[in-house]
């Protein structure tokens, strides 16, 4: 079975740095992580490799320094990476990044299935992977909580919906999206480290992908950021003293009059 | 020219759900308001949907309509009217369902915002939502292609109350069968929704004690709401996942949120969307008073005791 999992680079820390003069994010010297829905994403891709055997593709859209998140991908039980880096993919909205992923997958050979976090921690949005599954023509499910079954035809998961939990059957090829409580990733093993150490990350530029440069980065993107800024903390709060007694009874108080309808 | 707004009717186990509505009456201030349901609407679903503010109502003929089916549906009707702006319910169901209208048609989607206007000069929506955790607000545009799609959470905006009487439409949808198959369906009847309680009452590392958090459960049932908690109480196996309040949590919008022994961490306030703070920390320094409306420095459990007393 062949497995390709996407995967994100995202800052460890929400801080939000501003350069003051262009409302930009600063993002040089900021500490790196792997998406913490997409480590659930391969850690479940290992499991299915280890129960139906395969190869498992992370693929990721980053600057250079992604390679090594992708080598610890590696370490955890991927087999190979792509790394998809340009200028020309800069400034990519969801769709844009999403049509340069599923360029690539093409390229790289349509796989039986495709994993992916719910979400990244930087942008918040949840829609590449929706986005991927769209572009491929191919069922996407997402918020999956746990793979039933799995065979070379279709698959079987649980997914966490809006007023409990559906278990649903799609054919392969199809796409998933994974929640935290899908598993617990394990750590890598030395062997595992020193692998991704070894391994030949496979760079994709934007020439590779064939696509012409109106569908890419900035440019491809359907929408733009006209400005950011920092939200308002101007807050009043009021603070309640005295003794605990005093302030369970103002407390209460507050709460019985209009106050905080 | 007034811009035409759709709204994604989305029904749940109960009916339509409440997001329906509030974009409903956001959509009223946007332009003139269509609200579109794929399955057939009852008289009744009819007659709330004019009432909250929709101008138009196009009622479609799928009994059965998974995120896929919807996707392919609305992108037909979509194709057929051409409205300026589509909104949704940032549900589950809308997440997984708008990404995939967006890139079939190639057009823009903003999730999770909070606020939307009209620009007065260019006539496009401005679409506001936060981004890294809540510590940047961005504003975002869809200049070039229609429609311009948002998602926005429930209790974002309030829904409203108006005598219109809504024209209606009933159309036929085309869609493909779904390449997705239900096998069961459980629901969370009566199980514990963080997602949708007025009150909550949430616990932190500085709780202190399990008897602290028996206690915070009983101030959250005397208060008629819910207990939730933050990812350390989740992590550390103490409360089930469906209880925690965070980015990697649920998002949350209660009337009152009273955090007990919470630090305020950016990740875990980027879930919260309260009207009111409450918060309740022995630290001076815990980043949560930055946030809370009202402040109490204390010790949770001597403050769980004297409130409780006094609920007797």
């Amino acid at each position: 079975m062949k497995i390709t999992v996407c995967v994100k680079q995202v800052p460890a820390s929400n801080e939000a740095r501003l350069d003051p003069v262009t409302n930009t994010i600063i993002r040089d010297g900021a500490k790196s992580v792997l998406n913490p829905f997409d480590e659930h994403a391969v850690e479940e891709a290992v499991r299915i490799k280890a129960q139906v055997g395969g190869t498992i593709t992370a693929v990721t859209m980053g600057i250079p320094a992604a390679s090594e998140m992708l080598r610890r991908v590696i370490a955890v039980g991927a087999d190979r990476a792509l790394l998809l880096t340009d200028r020309a993919f800069a400034g990519s909205d969801t769709l844009a990044t999403a049509t340069a992923l599923s360029a690539a997958v093409k390229k790289d050979g349509m796989p039986d299935l495709i994993l992916c976090g719910k979400m990244a921690t930087d942008g918040d949005t949840a829609q590449v992977g929706p986005m991927l599954a769209e572009l491929l023509g191919i069922p996407h499910i997402c918020n999956v909580s746990k793979i039933v079954s799995i065979t070379d035809k279709a698959i079987t998961v649980c997914e966490n919906t809006d007023d409990g939990v559906n278990t649903v059957t799609a054919a392969l090829p199809a796409l998933l999206t994974v929640v935290r409580e899908i598993n617990i990733p394990k750590l890598p093993s030395i062997a595992g480290i020193l692998k991704g150490e070894a391994t030949q990350i496979e760079t994709v530029t934007a020439a590779d992908l064939n696509i012409t440069s109106e569908h890419l980065g900035l440019k491809g993107s359907a929408t733009r950021v006209v400005s950011s800024e920092r939200p308002n903390l101007v807050h009043h709060t009021v603070v309640i003293d005295g003794t605990a007694d005093e302030q369970a009874k103002k407390l209460l108080a507050i709460l019985d009059s209009g106050e905080v309808r | 020219m007034k811009n035409n707004v759709w709204v994604f009717c989305e029904h749940g186990a109960d009916g339509i759900r409440p997001v329906t509505l509030e974009l409903i009456g956001k959509g009223t201030e946007l332009g003139t308001v269509t609200a579109v349901s794929v399955q057939p609407l009852s008289e009744a679903e009819i007659k709330s949907l004019s009432e909250t503010g929709a101008d138009r109502i196009i009622s479609g003929d799928l009994a059965d309509a998974d995120v896929l089916t919807s996707i392919d549906a609305l992108c037909g009707l979509i194709k057929e009217y051409g409205p300026d702006i589509l909104l949704v319910g940032a549900t589950a169901f809308g997440r997984s369902m708008a990404p995939g209208i967006a890139a079939r048609l190639k057009t823009g989607l903003t999730a999770d915002c909070t606020g939307l206007e009209i620009d007065a000069e260019t006539g496009l929506l401005k679409q506001t939502r936060p981004a890294f955790g809540g510590n940047l607000m961005a504003t975002i545009v869809c200049p070039d292609t229609k429609p311009q799609i948002a998602t926005v959470r429930p209790k974002v905006f309030r829904s409203i109350q108006t005598d219109n009487h809504a024209e209606v439409i009933r159309v036929h949808c085309e869609a493909a069968p779904s390449p997705i198959t239900l096998l069961r369906q459980e629901l969370n009847k009566g199980e514990v929704s963080i997602a949708d309680a007025d009150v909550l009452v949430s616990v932190g590392q500085g709780i202190g004690t399990q008897e602290n958090i028996r206690l915070a459960e009983k101030l959250a049932e005397k208060l008629g709401g819910t207990l939730s908690a933050s990812r350390p109480m989740i992590d550390n196996g103490i409360l089930p996942y469906a209880r925690q309040v965070g980015q990697t949590g649920r998002t949350v919008a209660p009337r009152l949120y009273i955090a007990l022994g919470i630090s305020g961490a950016v990740q875990h306030m980027a879930g919260v969307a309260a009207k009111h703070i409450i918060a309740v920390n022995t630290d001076p320094d815990a980043p949560i008073f930055a946030y809370a409306d009202y402040a109490i420095r204390q010790d949770c459990g001597t403050f769980l005791h004297a409130i409780l007393d006094q609920l007797k």
